[in-house]
């Protein structure tokens, strides 16, 4: 029997459901397509399709509190004469000053050297405040090359030469004229209020062979005192990682397809590149193949990481090291229920809120206003980082323990078991209580 | 390449030259490592350097008024990131000649292949022969003077100095140009989206004859045509058919 007010006779389109009936109806009033910020949203096989399987008779734990388990990495040893070197196997994505206010890119600078880890710069080129506060900075070599030069490059404790990112591989990016003040646009060279569009692909270079041959000019400008990664948004890892080593990377960062972005098209957001989990095994693949995994090139995973366990299952597939970006800003603040009421009058939610191209951000980190950007104090901001940085770490641990290991880069995909089909053959590790890797790669 | 090639190589400071004081290098006896790396240490001085070879980043990441002179032709990437002192090419130059060049100067005697240029945020680059493919892509406040032809997508989202051009421009020149201004003497083939031809205003002709002098190029202002951005594409254009229904008399 119905009561008032139900409306249980309503059958909802699952092929057109409500999220696709309200951007048709944007898309018919404005003719352009959607641009916003954030990563993929819609349900992927992720890393919680997997399950470690601890210790038990035929595998010995460690003492959670009382047996070492080493969480340090070094990056470049064999090239570089300056390697870097990083405590925690966490580090934080490059995002751009201009996509991100100075405060936020502060925030991060703090944060990350509280916990002795590295942050990275972004397209638009190295702000002042984020190098004074970075012990350890990654400088970005983009496309772009927005704001570029010499001096920073040789400030720089690494260079990240971006092929793409997971949120868009093969796009390139945008930056809203809303958020380009004159500060913004005087490190890009360009008027302020216009939207600032990153080229796809470099200016200079074309392939393999040529990214081969600049990074070796990379390497020359400075004098071969740091370490050179390549950054490829997770569309074919596999080929992808094993060119990025041919070109002399030592280390390649693979960001999965929910690595977040601070404007992109939704459609691209939703529908290009594919899952980290299925990235990190083929990058491995590539690494072992040309026998420098954990060795001479680092595997740096990103995309979508969010705890401990998230790390320890990358650790395990195969990555030296994982890259946070849109948890790192959710850990400044964003989406913050306290400012749900601001978020209410644009249009969103609390937890729901992505337009980070707008420069709209209540929490002020994705914004250049200045009554907004006030609101976020780098010092604590950068506390909370670090706090949240210290938990990811002592999850990593904790679970690596439990499996037995000294050393959070010896877990292997042998401590691992799926609990989806897609898990198990994307991760290539056996399906939860059988040995079936669907699609054993082994057996070829 | 791509090896350790030369990490611990350190040059004595005594071989850095000494201001009038030519040195020179040669490249079938010497490594690029110990070319550049002389460079670097070098603050000012003149430096020779012989049988180039096509060699990769010769002469990259200078940063201070050294003047080099290079006999023959050099592969990619010679002048890279250049600032303060001055390089001269006699031979050609293959891809990325001065790529992202800051300040100074660098001059060719010859042709430079694809993206002469590219991203340079100041200095000037001179190329006697011709440009290749997207000469000044994405040229940040960079002066370019070539005194043949300019391949196609040359000045490709340039956003801020000036490209001269003796000779002909290739198709699609200055496609999605922001502010940088695009000076040709000869036929342009097409222009890119959002490039436009514009006026040539008496500031134009003074920056333009400016020009030509510091490249020691032989030519009348006059004869150029200027062509520019049109600023179309500089904000997405939405047509917010609710916001028009609402405000219209109903």
């Amino acid at each position: 029997m119905s009561r008032p007010g139900d409306n249980w006779h309503l059958r909802e389109s699952y092929t057109f459901d409500r999220h696709v009936i309200a951007e048709i109806h944007r898309a018919a009033n404005t003719g352009v397509y959607r641009i916003r910020g954030w990563g993929a949203k819609r349900r992927l096989p992720t890393l919680d399709d997997l399950v470690f399987l601890g210790a038990s008779m035929s595998r010995y734990p460690l003492e959670g509190y009382r047996e070492s388990c080493g969480t340090d990495l070094v990056i470049g040893e064999e090239r570089a004469a300056r390697p870097l070197k990083i405590d925690i196997p966490i580090t934080i994505a490059g995002m751009s000053f201009g996509s991100l206010s100075s405060q936020a890119k502060e925030a991060l600078g703090r944060g990350a050297s509280a916990m002795g880890t590295s942050t990275t710069s972004g397209d638009g080129g190295m702000l002042p405040e984020e190098r004074e506060h970075s012990s350890k900075l990654v400088y970005q070599y983009l496309p772009s090359r927005y704001g570029q030069n010499p001096d920073d490059l040789r400030r720089g404790d690494a260079i990240e030469v971006v092929v793409g990112q997971g949120a868009k591989p093969g796009g390139g990016g945008m930056l809203l004229g809303q958020k380009v003040s004159e500060r913004v646009a005087g490190m890009r060279t360009l008027p302020a209020g216009i939207d600032q569009r990153s080229a796809c692909r470099h200016p200079d270079w074309t392939g393999p062979d040529d990214l081969q041959i600049k990074i070796h000019e990379l390497r020359e400008i400075v004098d071969w005192e740091v370490p050179i990664f390549v950054k490829i948004g997770a569309a074919r890892p596999f080929y992808d990682t094993a060119l990025a080593v041919k070109a002399g990377a030592d280390a390649v960062v693979v960001d999965g397809m929910q690595g977040g972005t601070a404007a992109t098209q939704d459609v691209f957001i939703e529908h290009a590149g594919i899952p980290t989990i299925a990235a990190i095994p083929e990058a491995t693949r590539a690494l072992q193949d040309l026998d420098v995994h954990r060795k001479s090139v680092k595997l740096i995973a990103s995309g979508g990481m969010r705890s401990g366990a998230d790390v320890a299952k990358a650790l395990a597939l195969g990555a030296d090291a994982v890259s946070i970006g849109t948890a790192a800003l959710i850990a400044l603040g964003d989406n913050d229920p306290a400012y749900d009421e601001e978020y209410r009058e644009l249009g969103s939610a609390a937890g729901f809120w992505d337009d980070f191209q707008d420069g709209t951000d209540p929490a002020g980190i994705s914004t250049q206003d200045p009554r907004l950007t006030s609101r976020l104090d780098p010092v604590i901001g950068g506390r909370r980082l670090a706090n949240y940085l210290q938990v990811l770490t002592l999850e990593t641990q904790t679970l690596a323990r439990a499996c037995g290991k000294s050393h959070v880069v010896n877990l292997e995909p042998e401590d691992l078991a799926a609990l989806t089909v897609e898990a198990a053959a994307m991760a290539q590790v056996p399906v939860a209580g059988t040995d079936w890797i669907p699609g054993d790669r082994r057996k070829r | 390449m791509g090896t350790a090639a030369g990490r611990h190589l350190h040059v004595d400071p005594s071989c850095v030259s000494e201001p009038h004081q030519v040195t020179t290098i040669d490249l079938a006896q010497s490594s690029l490592r110990d070319l550049n790396q002389m460079l670097h240490l070098a603050r000012h001085g003149s430096f020779r350097v012989l049988n180039p070879r096509g060699a990769h980043a010769v002469a990259c990441g200078i940063d201070a008024e050294v003047s080099v002179e290079i006999h023959g032709s050099v592969g990619y990437y010679c002048a890279g990131m250049h600032q303060k002192g001055s390089v001269y090419i006699d031979g050609n130059a293959s891809t990325g000649l001065a790529e992202n060049i800051m300040s100074g100067t660098v001059h060719i005697t010859g042709s430079a292949t694809m993206s002469a240029g590219a991203t340079g945020h100041g200095g000037l680059v001179v190329i006697e022969g011709n440009a290749g493919a997207r000469c000044g892509i994405s040229m940040k406040g960079v002066d370019i003077v070539v005194g043949g032809n300019v391949g196609h997508m040359s000045a490709f989202m340039a956003q801020a100095g000036n490209l001269v051009v003796l000779g002909d421009a290739g198709a699609d020149l200055g496609d999605s140009i922001y502010e940088a201004n695009l000076y040709v003497r000869g036929e342009v083939a097409s222009l890119g989206a959002d490039a436009i031809h514009k006026d040539m205003r008496p500031e134009h002709v003074q920056t333009l004859a400016g020009l030509l002098r510091r490249a020691g190029m032989e030519a009348d202002p006059d004869d150029f045509r200027r062509y520019g951005s049109a600023r179309n594409l500089y904000n997405f254009h939405i047509d917010d058919v609710d916001a028009e229904v609402a405000g219209r008399d109903v």
